[in-house]
C-alpha cells in the first residue's frame, strides 16, 4: 500500500539534510590514454569536492569476478562514458552543470567495435585474444552426425542490446557514521556491493554497511552497476565528510550503465526426412563490452540453453564473450538465454520449413521426454508433461484455425498481413551448476518479543513480490498470521548473506531456506515438526519471558540436492536443479502502409512447479512477456563508438498500455521437491519466448527471413524490399 | 588528441539563483513557498515540500511518473515550471484516499512502485471522469504512464475492477 500512496521511500526520497549532490565526469573517448583534465570556467571550483583515482584508499577496481574494471579511470579509458572523476556540491543543478565544464583530454587509440570480427594485434586488450570467456559443450561426435545427416540446415541470427528502463533510475546515498561507511540505495545484491567496496575502500565488513532501499525495478540492471555508484558515493562522502547523494538522471543511466549483451548465434542442424534432430552445431558470440562484468556467467547460461528443450544425441555448443570498447554489457533478465533462444527457436521454424513440415510437429517430435538428456547430458526426470504445455498453448491460441484463417486473409488483403508464431523454451532456475553450492546462502528467521518472527535475508524487494512471498512462506510454515511475520530490510549489518536477488532464485532457493529456517526455529523451541500456530507464538513469547535468553534465531544453510551432479571442467552434468518449461504463441498484424507491427494476441503457457501467488506469478509473466515483445519490435539502439546515442525515452521506445495486447497466462504445476512449496523460478522465463515467437509470426505473415531483432518498421521495410528486389531480378 | 568540452551528464536544469513566491492550492491546502523562477514543479514538490511520492522517471514528459493533477487535469510536473502552476489547484498522490486505491493492490497494478504514483493519479482521474470511456479505451487513456514491470494487464484489470465495483462499465 505504501507504493500506491507514494509513501514508500526510495533512495532519492529519504529525508536528508545537509547533503551534497554528486556528479560524474566521464570519458569522451572509446579508448586511449588520458593526457589531462581541465576545469573550465563558469563555476567557483572552491565550492566543490573533487575525487580522482588518487583518492581511492584501496584498490582502484569495482570487484565482482575480477579486478579489471576501475572505479575511476586512472590514466587510460576503455569506453565512452567511463567514469574519470567525481564532483560534489550542495546544489544538484550546479554539480551537474559543473561536470559538463570539465574537459578530459584523451590521446585516442582505435577502438574495437565489432564483436564478431577477428581482433588484430593492436586490438588486444584482454588476455591473448580479447576473449573474456570461451565455453565448449560437446556431446558425441557432431561432425560425424552432420556428415551422416540427410539434411543439414544452416542459419545465422542476431539480437540487439536492450536497456533495462527500470522506472527508478540508479542512485545511492553514502554517509560516514563513526567508523562505518553507510550506503543506502537501489540494488539487487547488497552483498555484491559489500564485496566490491571492501577492497576499494580498504575496509572490512564491520566498517561498511550496505542497506537496500525500496528498489524501483531491477531486471538485472541493478546487479553489477550499483557497486560502481556506491563506490563513487562512498569516495565523495569520505572526502567531503558529508552525506552524498549520487542519483543518475535518465540520460546518464541509459548512457553509462550496463545493458543486455548483443549476440550472434549460428546453427548447423542435421535432421532426417521424418524431422528427427540428428545433430546441433551451435556457435554463440556475445558482445561483452569494455570490462568483464558478469559476461562469463551470462555466456554460461546462453550456451547451456542454446540447444533448447529438445533431445538430440550429437550436440556441440561453442560460445565466447568478446571484449569491445562499448559500454560494458551485463546482467539482464534471462541472462543470455533470450539471445540463445532467439537463434534456436527462429531456426527451428526455418528447419521445419526446409523439411516441408509443420513447425509444431517438428517441435513435438523432438521435445525432450523424461529419461532423455539435454545438451549437457542432464537426464530430465521431473515428471512434467511438456507435450501438454505445448498443446495448451495451441488450444488457447486456436493455433490451427488461426494459422489457416491468416493464410486465407493474407492472400486476399494486400495491406494487412497477419501471422502466428510459436516458441518453446525452458529456463534453469537458480545459479548454474555448482553456483548455489559455492554461494552457501544463509537465512535467519528470528523470533520477536511479541511472539512473531522476522525473516532476515539479503533478498531484495524490487517489484517481484519477495516480501509477499516470504511472508506467505513463513506464515504457512509456522501456522502464523501474515501480520505476525516481518521481513527485514536487507542490511549487511543485520541480515545474513542469502545471495543475490537474481537468476530466478529468490522464491525457489531462498524461499526454501526460509522454510527450513522456520523449522530450525521450531526445533530450538523444543517443539515437534508439526506444531503450528498459537503454540509457536506462545513458545516464542515464553523464550523471551526469560530476559537472560539469547536472541532466538532459526538458521538454515544451502545444501545441494543430491540429484545435482555438475562438472565445471567439461560443462557436462546437471546444469540446474530444475527447469521451468513454456510454450508461447504470438499473433501479429503488420500494416504494409506503415510497416508497423502490432502484437494482437499473446498466449503464455508455462509449467513452473507450483504457483505460490497467482497475482504475483501472473504479473511476472506478463511483465516479462512485455519486455520480450518490446525487445523484439521496439528497442533500437543508435551506437556511435560503442556509446548509445538515443539515451532518452523520447527516442528509445518502450511500449505504452496501448501498444500491448492483453497477455494470456496459464500455469501448469508439477511440484519440485527442492523449491519452496514445490515452486520453480519464473522471473526470467517469460523473457525467453517472445522474441522468436514474434519473429516466427512475422515470417509466417510476410515470408521474410526475420533473422535479427529488433524488427523495427525500418528493418521490416528493408527485408521486404530485399525480397521484392530478389523476385524482380 | 581528442577534446570534447561537454561531458555526457545532461542535467540541464537551469537555476537563476533568484527566488520568487509561489502560491497554490496544494492537496486542498493553501501553500506559499519561495522557489527559483526556473524551478520545475516536480522539484518544488519533492525537494522543497517533501512530497516525494511524485517521481522523476525521464524528465522530459515521456514516462508519466511525475504526473500530478493541475486544476483537475493530469500533467507531467517535470514539464511545468512552478510559477506556471501559480494560483492553480495541484493534487499529488499524497492526496489520494487509501480506500480508492484498494483495487490497485488486489489487481496487481503495482510491482516496483516507481511508476505507481503517476499511474494511480491518472487512473483516479479516469475513474472520476467516466464519460471519457464513451469515446476512449482504458489503454488509450493510460498510455501516458509507462510501466516496465506489469505489462499493463494488472493496471488495466484494476481499473476495470474499480469501475465494476461502482457498477459502471468500460472497455479496455
Amino acid at each position: 500500500m505504501a507504493k500506491l500512496t507514494g509513501r514508500e521511500l526510495y533512495v532519492d526520497d529519504i529525508p536528508s539534510a545537509d547533503h551534497l549532490w554528486g556528479a560524474t565526469v566521464r570519458s569522451p573517448s572509446a579508448r586511449g590514454r588520458i593526457t589531462g583534465v581541465d576545469f573550465g570556467s563558469g563555476v567557483d571550483w572552491s565550492e566543490f569536492v573533487v575525487v580522482t583515482a588518487e583518492d581511492i584508499p584501496g584498490r582502484n577496481a569495482v570487484f565482482l569476478m575480477e579486478y579489471d574494471q576501475p572505479a575511476l579511470a586512472d590514466g587510460y579509458v576503455r569506453h565512452i562514458h567511463e567514469a574519470v572523476l567525481l564532483l560534489a556540491h550542495p546544489s544538484r543543478e550546479t554539480a551537474r552543470r559543473a561536470a559538463k565544464l570539465v574537459t578530459v583530454h584523451v590521446e585516442t587509440e582505435s577502438p574495437v567495435l565489432d564483436f564478431c570480427a577477428e581482433p588484430s594485434t593492436e586490438d588486444i586488450q584482454y588476455g591473448p585474444d580479447n576473449v573474456f570467456k570461451r565455453i565448449l559443450i560437446e556431446k558425441d561426435d557432431v561432425e560425424a552426425a552432420l556428415a551422416a545427416a540427410p539434411i543439414v540446415v544452416e542459419g545465422e541470427y542476431f539480437t540487439g542490446s536492450q536497456e533495462h528502463v527500470y522506472l527508478e533510475t540508479q542512485g545511492m546515498r553514502a554517509h560516514v557514521d563513526g567508523d562505518v561507511v553507510v550506503i543506502q540505495g537501489s540494488m539487487q545484491c547488497p552483498y555484491y556491493v559489500l564485496k566490491a567496496l571492501k577492497p576499494m575502500l580498504a575496509r572490512d565488513e564491520s566498517e561498511i554497511r550496505i542497506i537496500q532501499t525500496p528498489t524501483g525495478g531491477g531486471f538485472g540492471g541493478k546487479e553489477e552497476y550499483p557497486s560502481m555508484i556506491a563506490g563513487h558515493a562512498a569516495l565523495l562522502a569520505l572526502k567531503s565528510g558529508r552525506p552524498v547523494k549520487l542519483i543518475y538522471d535518465r540520460w546518464e543511466d541509459m548512457a553509462a550503465t550496463t545493458k543486455r549483451h548483443p549476440s550472434r548465434v549460428r546453427h548447423r542442424t542435421g535432421v532426417d526426412e521424418q524431422g528427427r534432430l540428428l545433430a546441433q552445431d551451435i556457435e554463440v558470440v556475445l558482445d561483452g563490452g569494455a570490462y568483464l562484468t558478469l559476461s562469463p556467467v551470462v555466456l554460461s547460461r546462453a550456451v547451456i540453453h542454446a540447444a533448447g528443450p529438445y533431445a538430440c544425441d550429437a550436440v556441440r555448443i561453442d560460445g565466447r564473450a568478446m571484449l569491445t570498447n562499448a559500454v560494458p554489457f551485463g546482467a539482464f533478465r534471462g541472462f543470455g538465454a533470450p539471445q540463445a533462444f532467439f537463434g534456436l527457436e527462429r531456426h527451428m521454424d526455418v528447419v521445419a520449413e526446409r523439411l516441408g513440415m509443420d513447425p509444431v510437429e517438428f517441435r513435438r517430435i523432438n521435445l525432450i521426454r523424461d529419461g532423455q538428456q539435454t545438451a549437457t547430458g542432464q537426464t530430465i526426470k521431473d515428471g512434467v508433461d511438456r507435450l501438454e504445455v505445448l498443446d495448451s498453448a495451441l488450444r488457447s491460441s486456436d493455433w490451427t484455425a488461426r494459422r489457416a484463417e491468416f493464410d486465407r486473409q493474407n492472400a486476399d488483403d494486400p495491406l494487412i498481413k497477419r501471422g502466428l508464431g510459436l516458441a518453446m523454451v525452458h529456463h534453469g532456475a537458480g545459479f548454474t551448476g555448482n553456483g548455489e553450492l559455492m554461494l552457501q546462502s544463509v537465512v535467519h528467521v528470528a523470533g520477536t518479543q511479541e511472539g512473531g518472527v522476522e525473516v532476515r535475508t539479503a533478498s531484495v524487494e524490487m517489484g517481484q513480490g519477495m516480501t509477499t512471498i516470504f511472508t506467505q512462506l513463513a506464515a504457512d510454515r509456522l501456522g502464523l498470521d501474515a501480520d505476525s511475520v516481518a521481513i527485514a530490510q536487507p542490511d549487511t549489518h543485520r541480515v545474513p548473506n542469502s545471495g543475490p536477488s537474481v537468476a530466478s532464485r529468490t522464491s525457489m532457493v531462498v524461499g526454501f531456506l526460509v522454510e527450513q529456517a522456520c523449522d530450525d526455529l521450531r526445533r530450538q523451541l523444543g517443539l515437534a515438526d508439526d506444531v503450528r500456530g498459537s503454540a509457536v507464538t506462545e513458545a516464542i513469547k515464553a523464550w523471551y519471558s526469560d530476559s537472560s535468553s539469547a536472541d532466538l534465531i532459526g538458521e538454515s544453510t544451502y545444501e545441494q540436492p543430491h540429484h545435482i551432479d555438475w562438472d565445471e571442467e567439461t560443462y557436462l552434468g546437471d546444469a540446474y536443479g530444475a527447469y521451468a518449461w513454456a510454450a508461447y504463441v504470438a499473433e501479429v498484424e503488420v500494416d504494409l502502409r506503415t510497416y508497423g507491427t502490432r502484437v494482437t494476441n499473446f498466449v503464455a503457457v508455462q509449467e513452473i512447479g507450483r504457483v505460490l501467488n497467482e497475482t504475483l506469478a501472473r504479473g511476472q509473466i506478463q511483465g516479462g512477456v512485455a519486455q520480450g515483445i518490446s525487445w523484439a519490435l521496439l528497442e533500437d539502439f543508435r551506437w556511435q563508438d560503442g556509446a548509445m546515442q538515443n539515451c532518452q525515452l523520447t527516442n528509445y521506445i518502450i511500449p505504452t498500455s496501448d501498444d500491448l495486447p492483453p497477455i494470456q497466462v496459464e500455469f501448469l504445476e508439477t511440484p519440485y521437491p527442492f523449491g519452496a512449496q514445490g515452486s520453480k523460478g519464473i522471473g526470467e522465463l517469460p523473457m525467453d519466448g517472445p522474441g522468436p515467437a514474434i519473429a516466427n509470426a512475422l515470417a509466417h505473415a510476410l515470408g521474410i527471413p526475420a533473422t535479427a531483432i529488433p524488427i523495427t518498421p525500418e528493418r521490416l521495410m528493408g527485408e521486404l524490399d530485399s525480397i521484392a528486389a530478389l523476385e524482380a531480378s | 588528441m581528442s577534446q570534447q568540452t561537454n561531458g555526457p551528464v545532461r542535467g540541464d536544469l537551469p537555476v537563476t539563483g533568484d527566488t520568487i513566491i509561489f502560491r497554490c492550492q496544494l492537496n486542498g491546502v493553501e501553500t506559499e513557498i519561495e522557489v527559483d523562477p526556473a524551478e520545475r514543479l516536480l522539484d518544488t514538490l519533492r525537494y522543497r515540500l517533501s512530497l516525494t511520492g511524485t517521481k522523476e522517471g525521464c524528465a522530459e514528459g515521456e514516462c508519466g511518473a511525475c504526473t500530478v493533477l493541475m486544476d483537475g487535469l493530469p500533467v507531467n510536473s517535470c514539464l511545468i515550471l512552478s510559477f506556471q502552476a501559480a494560483d492553480r489547484q495541484i493534487d499529488t498522490v499524497e492526496s489520494l484516499d487509501e480506500a480508492v486505491l484498494a483495487p490497485f493492490l488486489e489487481g496487481g497494478a503495482t510491482q516496483c512502485g516507481a511508476c505507481t504514483p503517476g499511474v494511480v493519479i491518472t487512473a483516479n482521474w479516469l475513474l472520476e471522469n467516466r464519460d471519457l470511456l464513451d469515446t476512449h479505451r482504458i489503454r488509450e487513456l493510460m498510455a501516458g504512464n509507462l510501466c516496465r514491470c506489469t505489462g499493463y494487464d494488472g493496471i488495466v484489470d484494476s481499473i476495470e475492477a474499480a469501475l465494476k465495483a461502482d457498477g459502471a462499465g468500460g472497455s479496455a
